[in-house]
């Protein structure tokens, strides 16, 4: 599903990312974790598409975002701390507004699906500025599920969220992971982190330190290997 | 055709938000007012002067109280990160430029509306011709599309509003000056023809804006 | 890291001889213009200054359009220096018009077309550097202001026609039609003086570009020995 070689992100003479090489396949559920300034973030924009790379390729579902932009963006799910919801319209507002952006056939009914699915179907002629922390994320996660992605990328996704959202929210990709969904999240959670993926990734100073499936990590000693590894 | 569909999709989005709060188009119309009052007393226009002023005046307004909404607009999709939703989307990039261009022009349009009467009425002149609407649609267009591309970019900057003047006026000046020559020769009685230079040197800036910004707002937006 | 700038310096030399051979023709070839006096002779420098004022604003919509296409630092090296260079120049142009208004017209500011449309460029070329001034990170620094350079570069055309016209229609009383009766040695020395001042913009614009090149240098040493230790 996602194949990056060589990524390399430079801002001025500062490299944020320094040379990555990830491969992610169809329905694999991987948790990318690193401290603050690892270079998490630029990753997933890159594959998100919002950012282009230094150098290095990129290739989602097998398409080439320089390319075939439209294309992939329909395949890319993206849940981030912040919303991405205008906060002076209504959920339904919103919601709609992105279902004609995505070219929705079936707009109106799976606004309404959703809204369903993540509880807010009798605030939807409320303005999303009235919500909570955990309403706007819930409005904002369904948003990304919109248009039906098989890749779901999420940056930092637990930022705010109290231990009930949080679960929900674990339920949630899990519940995705299950229905084949590829999904790729960054946390400094370590906790979370080793929560939700099959396979955990360490990113430090801008490259993979570590690479391994979740059965192959010992909790405690993979707590102590993160601190060596991140120094 | 989808792009179109979008462009609208995007502009609807604006006139929603706005039809919610109304704070653009408020702050837009009370500074209008405010600019007015300021004008007359500064220059302390009356009679035949007014009516010298009167499109100099017009305009003045209109630029400024433009650059409060389009400052507004843009650094409404920045606020949480709204403009990344846009990206995210399968949309061409020359989409959402039209799509906010639109909107602010919207904008613009129902200020104007509601000062042209009112101009017309404190200033004593005819504004309110067909001709001097064409004309002051035409000059709208151009500022709203060069002002939309360069609140792109101003929104961007560590100044952030303060910049978006600095970088407009100086690029507006064409259809400013055509817009306000074109005005004042309607009002002393010339027809559309005999100010068809002005109108054409509008046209002509019009086309070269949008079609710069088409080609570059893409530049702005994507990191 | 000895480096004798050759070319440097051939190009200090050929138009530091151009610039005195302008200056020899300005003062002791070009004739005495009737109406003016001695004064008119500002009016070489004024027109050059202009005239490189524009040539170096549209070097850096070039250097602007080729770093959106292409990408590459050295664009961006070549639109920043360029309208820096360019900048004195205006700033000259304005400055000489309006020395040259005073004697002549009386007053030190006339809103007559090559002076006001001198005024814009000055104004976008300030623009340009404040916006430059304002953004982080060298990408998009160069980036914005290639977009911005490229939508005022095509705006100041349309603002020459459009002064043009507002001051055909609506005369300086002060100066009129510009009252100036040219002669054939007028043109000549004119002529060196545009040959000499865009020598002169040759030669700084590659200093200042080699200034940059520099700064550059100096940057990613600096970032190395901070990250290197």
């Amino acid at each position: 599903m996602i194949e990056a070689h060589g990524l390399i992100k430079s801002f001025g003479p500062r490299a944020a990312l320094d040379g990555v090489d990830l491969t992610v396949e169809r329905g694999e559920c991987v948790t990318v974790v690193g401290p603050n300034g690892a270079g998490k973030t630029t990753l997933l924009r890159i594959l998100a598409t919002l950012t282009r790379p230094t150098s290095g390729t990129v290739r989602i579902g097998g398409l080439d975002p320089n390319r075939t932009g439209s294309e992939v963006r329909r395949l890319i799910g993206f849940l981030s701390h912040r919303t991405l919801l205008y906060e002076d319209m209504t959920a339904e507002q919103n919601l709609r507004f992105y279902a004609r952006m995505y070219d929705l056939e079936d707009g109106p009914a799976r606004v309404d699906e959703l809204l369903g699915q993540v509880g807010l179907a009798d605030r939807r002629h409320d303005l999303v500025r009235t919500f909570s922390r955990g309403m706007q994320q819930r409005l904002a996660v369904a948003r990304a599920l919109l248009h039906r992605p098989p890749l779901l990328l999420l940056d930092e996704p637990y930022t705010g969220l109290d231990p009930q959202a949080s679960r929900s929210l674990t339920d949630l990709l899990t519940g995705l992971a299950g229905e084949g969904c590829t999904i790729l999240l960054t946390t400094h959670d370590l906790d979370q982190g080793l929560a939700v993926g099959q396979r955990v990734v360490v990113l430090a100073r801008g490259r993979v330190v570590y690479d391994e499936r979740r059965e192959a990590i010992g909790a405690e000693g993979f707590v102590e290997m993160y601190h060596r590894l991140t120094g | 055709m989808r792009f179109i569909r979008k462009v609208f999709a995007i502009v609807a989005k604006d006139v929603a938000a706005e039809l919610h709060t109304r704070e653009i188009l408020s702050a837009m119309l009370v500074f209008s007012l405010l600019a007015l009052f300021v004008f007359s007393f500064a220059l302390d226009l009356r009679g035949a002067m007014a009516r010298a002023a009167a499109p100099g005046v017009l305009w003045a307004t209109a630029a400024f109280a433009g650059i409060l909404g389009l400052s507004r607009s843009l650094a409404r999709e920045q606020q949480t990160g709204c403009i990344d939703g846009l990206l995210l989307a399968p949309v061409d990039r020359s989409a959402i430029f039209f799509g906010k261009a639109l909107g602010n022009l919207i904008f613009m349009v129902v200020i104007e509306v509601a000062l042209l009467p009112l101009f017309s009425a404190l200033f004593d002149v005819p504004l309110l011709q067909p001709e001097v609407l064409a004309v002051t649609a035409l000059g709208t267009v151009g500022y709203a599309a060069a002002g939309t591309l360069l609140a792109a970019i101003a929104v961007n900057t560590r100044a952030r509003e303060v910049m978006l003047p600095v970088l407009l006026l100086p690029l507006a000046f064409p259809a400013l000056i055509a817009a306000v020559q074109a005005t004042g020769e309607l009002l002393e009685g010339s027809t559309l023809a005999d100010v068809g230079g002005w109108v054409r040197l509008l046209v002509v800036y019009d086309l070269l804006i949008l079609a710069v910004s088409m080609l570059t707002f893409g530049y702005v937006v994507e990191e | 890291m000895k480096d004798k700038d050759v070319t440097g310096l051939l190009l200090v030399g050929i138009s530091s001889l151009t610039v005195l051979a302008a200056l020899g023709m300005v003062f002791l070839y070009a004739p005495r213009e009737a109406t003016m006096g001695d004064v008119q002779r500002i009016f070489y420098f004024h027109v050059s200054s202009a005239w490189v004022g524009f040539f170096a604003f549209f070097v850096t919509f070039l250097a602007g359009v080729a770093y959106l296409a292409r990408g590459g630092r050295r664009w961006d090296i070549l639109a920043v220096s360029s309208v820096e260079v360019g900048l004195t120049f205006i700033t000259m142009t304005v400055v000489t018009g309006s020395l040259w208004a005073r004697p002549v017209w009386g007053t030190y500011w006339t809103w007559e077309p090559r002076l006001t449309i001198s005024a814009v460029q000055l104004l976008i070329y300030i623009a340009y550097l404040m916006l430059r001034a304002s953004i982080e990170g060298p990408e998009r620094k160069a980036r914005f202001a290639a977009v911005y350079g490229a939508a005022a570069f095509v705006t100041v055309p349309l603002s020459w026609f459009a002064i043009r016209w507002w001051r055909t229609i609506h005369p300086d009383i002060l100066t009129g039609g510009e009252g100036m009766a040219i002669t054939p040695r007028m043109v000549h020395a004119l002529l060196v003086s545009l040959a000499a001042f865009t020598l002169l913009y040759v030669t700084l614009l590659r200093q200042r570009m080699r200034l940059e090149r520099a700064a550059d240098a100096l940057e990613r040493l600096r970032v190395g020995v901070m990250r290197g230790g």
